[in-house]
């Protein structure tokens, strides 16, 4: 209105972006710093295994087995060997890029079938979220290990060609099909609560569809308590990918993944060959916090509601 | 404002613009709670004139909430159900329209305002995108546009610095500043209808009037017409043209705001003007009205304010309902006694 005096906009206070906002904020979180390195690692040996080790993991010899890791981390096997004699540090190295192909594929294969299903059922509501929801229960009552021996049956034998893809394709498989409930069960709540909120019946007052009161006003509310889960979520994979390497479905040898060398590890680890365990818990643990941690900064960052 | 050329498909079939612009004719709204039928509005019938305010008064629960819900096709249903009467917008039947059709006339035809901007604005994205997108999704206008259209009706509701205010979020707006936003969405598709339900009750006083004054100013630049939900007579004194004041889901009393507050010919009318605080008042305790609103689930017998009236015919109020009737000349009283009240000889 005329009587409120237009205050000069000055120049420097620039409205900042929002992403510039956020890597404003994150920079000054220590604790980002630190998973964001710790993040970059794991990547650049999942990309580039040769850049971490010049010795393959397929090279073993038998009488070179279970040497511990030399205590200034020197020499031939700087990280010791298997019980293969392969060189540990190699088989970690080299294990990366399944792992996290693996952890990677079935979260967003499970977040999308979460997203999905759990949108409907919560928008919709009626015969569609009855249908989804026991849907929902029964897979939840189905053992993960019973549901993957079912599966196991079907890739039990198939040796793999060392494509990536088809390495972890069985594991990443059953861990989809028993892994999208937990996401399914949050985004339904958070559609429920916010679909009845004002915004949502303004944005139907000026006439939006369905589709987009879903996409443009629900999707990114009830995305919110999915990023929380989703850091801890890809921990608990790749070590369930451990349980069903034990089966026989995890990935596929002779690749390896980090969920295999826990499996493998286990056996050893009591016997005083504790780096055979504790070397791939502490990758993982490492690799846990710096995903949580990150996903945890860039949503305070980036969500308005929390500012 | 009102000449604008309307793009193709905006017009709604059937149309007759000699017709009234909106016309609610015996609209009759059920909640259905543990399955019984719980009436909420029962036959209300109101005409809007294009560049007219109507006001639409009432305590909390008397239905005019639930009124602007079923003209707009938001009613939450189930539990509610219209089971009655006609919405006529230039004379087509909104109830009668499909699903789509429905969803056309909202937003170009038909806008709302809410009472909460904080609520009422998705608090994800900026606000300059939430006008934007009306833009970008009904009339298929490029981004940069829809830009330029959100910065000139953030201009026209009075944002200062409109251009740089753009990129905010709500939750970076006072609540004044917020509901400006709200009706700047509100007018995007200078629609033909504007509904504010309570606008104001979430305003501080001095806010409540320049937003008051910016509705008025738009309303009658653009010669739309304004419902004004309110439960606040006071608030829309200066801005309505006419009253229709609702008590137990019925419309009691409709008049020009004029004649409301002059000759006010319903006893409930005139006990609301008389609990509005005055300056010459001052000092005596305010007047209130006995009671509660009645429960819609079980209404009294006869006339259902007669438990609370003060100028109550027991034998007759309590049995009979009484007719809506002309007192004089477009002044209507649901009243055994409207003529007495209206003379001041009750």
């Amino acid at each position: 209105m005329s009587e409120l005096a237009v205050p000069k906009p000055e120049p420097e206070a620039k409205q900042a972006s929002l992403w510039k906002d956020a890597f404003h904020t994150m920079r000054r979180r220590p604790d980002v710093i630190i998973a964001l390195v710790i993040l970059l690692f794991v990547f650049a040996m999942a990309a580039f295994p040769a850049l971490f080790t010049d010795k393959s993991p397929t090279r073993c010899i038998g009488r070179e087995a279970r040497q511990r890791p030399d205590t200034w981390f020197r020499g031939e096997h700087p990280l010791g060997t298997d019980a293969f004699g392969c060189d540990f540090a190699a088989t970690i190295v080299h294990g990366t890029r399944p792992t996290i192909v693996l952890a990677l594929t079935v979260i967003v294969l499970a977040v999308l079938i979460g997203l999905v299903l759990g949108m409907l059922a919560g928008y919709y509501g009626g015969w569609l979220d009855a249908v989804i929801s026991r849907m929902l229960d029964v897979f939840i009552v189905v053992p993960l290990l019973l549901g993957a021996i079912l599966l196991l049956s079907l890739f039990r034998g198939r040796g793999s060609s060392g494509n990536v893809i088809e390495t972890v394709a069985p594991a990443a498989i059953a861990l989809t099909i028993f892994g999208w409930m937990e996401f399914c069960r949050y985004v339904r709540a958070a559609t429920i609560e916010t679909k009845n909120l004002d915004y949502v019946v303004a944005a139907r007052c000026l006439g939006a569809k369905d589709r987009r009161i879903m996409f443009r006003h629900i999707l990114p509310n009830a995305i919110i308590p999915v990023t929380a889960v989703v850091p801890t979520t890809i921990g608990a994979i790749i070590v369930t990918e451990s349980a069903l390497a034990v089966l026989g479905i995890g990935v596929q040898p002779p690749a390896t993944s980090w969920g295999v060398l826990l499996s493998n590890g286990t056996q050893w680890a009591g016997g005083g060959y504790i780096y055979l365990f504790g070397l791939p818990l502490l990758l993982l643990v490492l690799t846990v916090f710096a995903f949580a941690t990150f996903g945890d900064a860039l949503r305070d960052a980036l969500d308005p509601k929390l500012r | 404002m009102a000449d604008t050329i309307r793009v193709a498909g905006d017009t709604l079939p059937g149309a007759d613009m000699n017709a009234s612009l909106l016309e609610v004719d015996g609209l009759r709204v059920d909640f259905t709670v543990r399955r019984k039928r719980i009436p909420a509005v029962r036959g209300a019938s109101f005409t809007l004139d294009q560049g007219t305010t109507l006001a639409i008064v009432g305590e909390s629960g008397s239905g005019k909430s639930v009124t602007s819900q079923a003209i707009m096709g938001i009613l939450d249903s189930p539990p509610g159900h219209i089971t009655g009467g006609e919405v006529r917008l230039r004379g087509v039947d909104l109830l009668q329209q499909d699903e789509e059709t429905k969803r056309t006339v909202r937003a170009n035809h038909i806008a709302m305002v809410f009472q909460d901007a904080l609520s009422a604005l998705n608090p994800l994205w900026s606000v300059g995108f939430q006008i934007g997108e009306l833009y970008r999704v009904h009339r298929g206008t490029s981004r940069k546009d829809a830009k330029q259209k959100a910065i000139e009706l953030l201009d026209l509701v009075g944002i200062p610095d409109a251009k740089n205010r753009i990129g905010h979020y709500p939750h970076q707006f006072s609540g004044g500043m917020r509901q400006r936003v709200m009706i700047a969405m509100a007018l995007a598709l200078d629609p033909e209808v504007l509904i504010a339900d309570e606008p104001t009750t979430a305003l501080d006083v001095t806010v409540q009037a320049q937003i008051m004054r910016l509705l008025k100013k738009i309303q009658q630049e653009r010669n739309m017409g304004l419902i004004l939900i309110t439960h606040d007579l006071g608030v829309v004194a200066d801005v309505a043209d006419d009253v229709a004041v609702m008590y137990a889901g019925e419309i009691v009393e409709q008049a020009s705001i004029h004649d409301t507050f002059a000759r006010p010919a319903h006893p409930y009318t005139k006990a609301l003007l008389r609990a509005i605080p005055r300056v010459d008042t001052v000092g005596r305790e305010l007047e209130v009205i006995r009671g509660l609103p009645p429960n819609p689930a079980s209404l009294p017998s006869g006339c259902p304010f007669h438990p609370r009236c003060w100028a109550v015919e027991p034998k007759k109020c309590s049995s009979e309902v009484p007719p809506f009737e002309p007192v004089a000349d477009d002044h209507r009283s649901r009243c055994h006694f409207a003529k007495e009240v209206y003379r001041d000889e009750r």
